[in-house]
């Protein structure tokens, strides 16, 4: 399954390990930012319900 | 109806709610059909080896680095003339993409460059370009935090990136304007479609393109909500410590 890569086997191993990590790491941290908003705006909403 | 009402937060958010899932499984798609195949399905080049399966990242990465850019300027544009609150902060969510998208554009360019030229990093016009572009992404996200008002940061950061969209353009033509240095001409010219890479290698690499395309759109439509949601939470902030 995994195709022959030959001498430069590491070059193409790193560049794909680097880029694919670097998204996730972009993804993984937009999606916890995104999270983290809407649970402190649903919070502060509720609060300044309460306040009236 | 007007492209304009969904410069209302409300209204974007709730465009935004709507296509979400649809942009996000098409990227998801299009990113690993384009990956994939690339790397499992594609041959060696002749010259380069199986090095050339570093393209399905590169050329993507590159593109999306650049055209971040002019997406963040035409939204800068909008909000210097229509002051569009929304717009300012789709720039603002640009951004952090963009800059991913330079890193990986830079690092499998020095990792493919290697063994090709036998260097990491040379001073070429489309490598210094990129490497500066980079820097004024850096600089545009430091703006944004190291000023405490709103309007005046996006006022700030438009201006960085109507100057910063100059070597946006060098990056992608410096190729065409210095005949000179490592780096090849454009491989996919989109005026003359006379294109220098094989069928084999074009179909896989148009996927990955449109795959990172959507990846960008998905990744900045779900983090200006992310900017929205965090603008009206201050502002309430503001508003319930002014009446306490």
């Amino acid at each position: 399954m995994m195709p022959e890569l030959g001498k430069y086997a590491s070059e193409v191993m790193s560049a794909y390990a680097v880029s694919l990590l670097l998204l996730a790491a972009l993804l993984v941290v937009t999606l916890w930012r995104g999270r983290a908003a809407r649970r402190a705006l649903e919070e502060t909403e509720a609060e300044a319900g309460r306040r009236g | 109806m007007s492209l304009w009402q969904y410069a209302n937060p409300v209204k974007f958010l709730a465009l935004s709610a709507r296509v979400q899932p649809a942009l996000w499984a098409l990227a998801a798609v299009f990113t690993g059909v384009g990956l994939l195949w690339g790397f499992f399905g594609t041959p060696d080049d002749a010259r380069q080896g199986s090095t050339v399966k570093i393209i399905y990242l590169h050329v993507p990465a590159a593109l999306m680095a650049i055209n971040a850019w002019f997406m963040m300027l035409v939204a800068s544009l909008i909000w210097l003339i229509r002051r569009h609150h929304v717009s300012a902060l789709a720039a603002k969510a640009a951004a952090p993409v963009g800059l991913v998208m330079t890193l990986i554009a830079l690092v499998t360019g020095a990792i493919w460059g290697q063994p090709m030229w036998g260097t990491w990093w040379a001073w070429d016009p489309r490598l210094t370009s990129f490497l500066i572009l980079f820097l004024f992404y850096l600089g545009y996200i430091a703006l944004w935090q190291a000023v405490e008002d709103p309007d005046t940061a996006a006022d700030l950061t438009s201006v960085l990136c109507l100057v910063g969209s100059v070597f946006a353009v060098l990056s992608r033509y410096a190729v065409q304007f210095w005949n000179q240095g490592l780096h090849q001409g454009t491989s996919i010219p989109v005026a003359t479609g006379n294109r220098s890479v094989a069928d084999v290698f074009f179909y896989p690499l148009v996927m990955a393109m449109l795959g990172f395309g959507l990846l960008f759109l998905a990744l900045v439509v779900y983090r200006t909500g992310t900017e929205i949601r965090l603008r009206r939470t201050s502002a309430l902030r503001a508003r319930m410590n002014r009446g306490a």
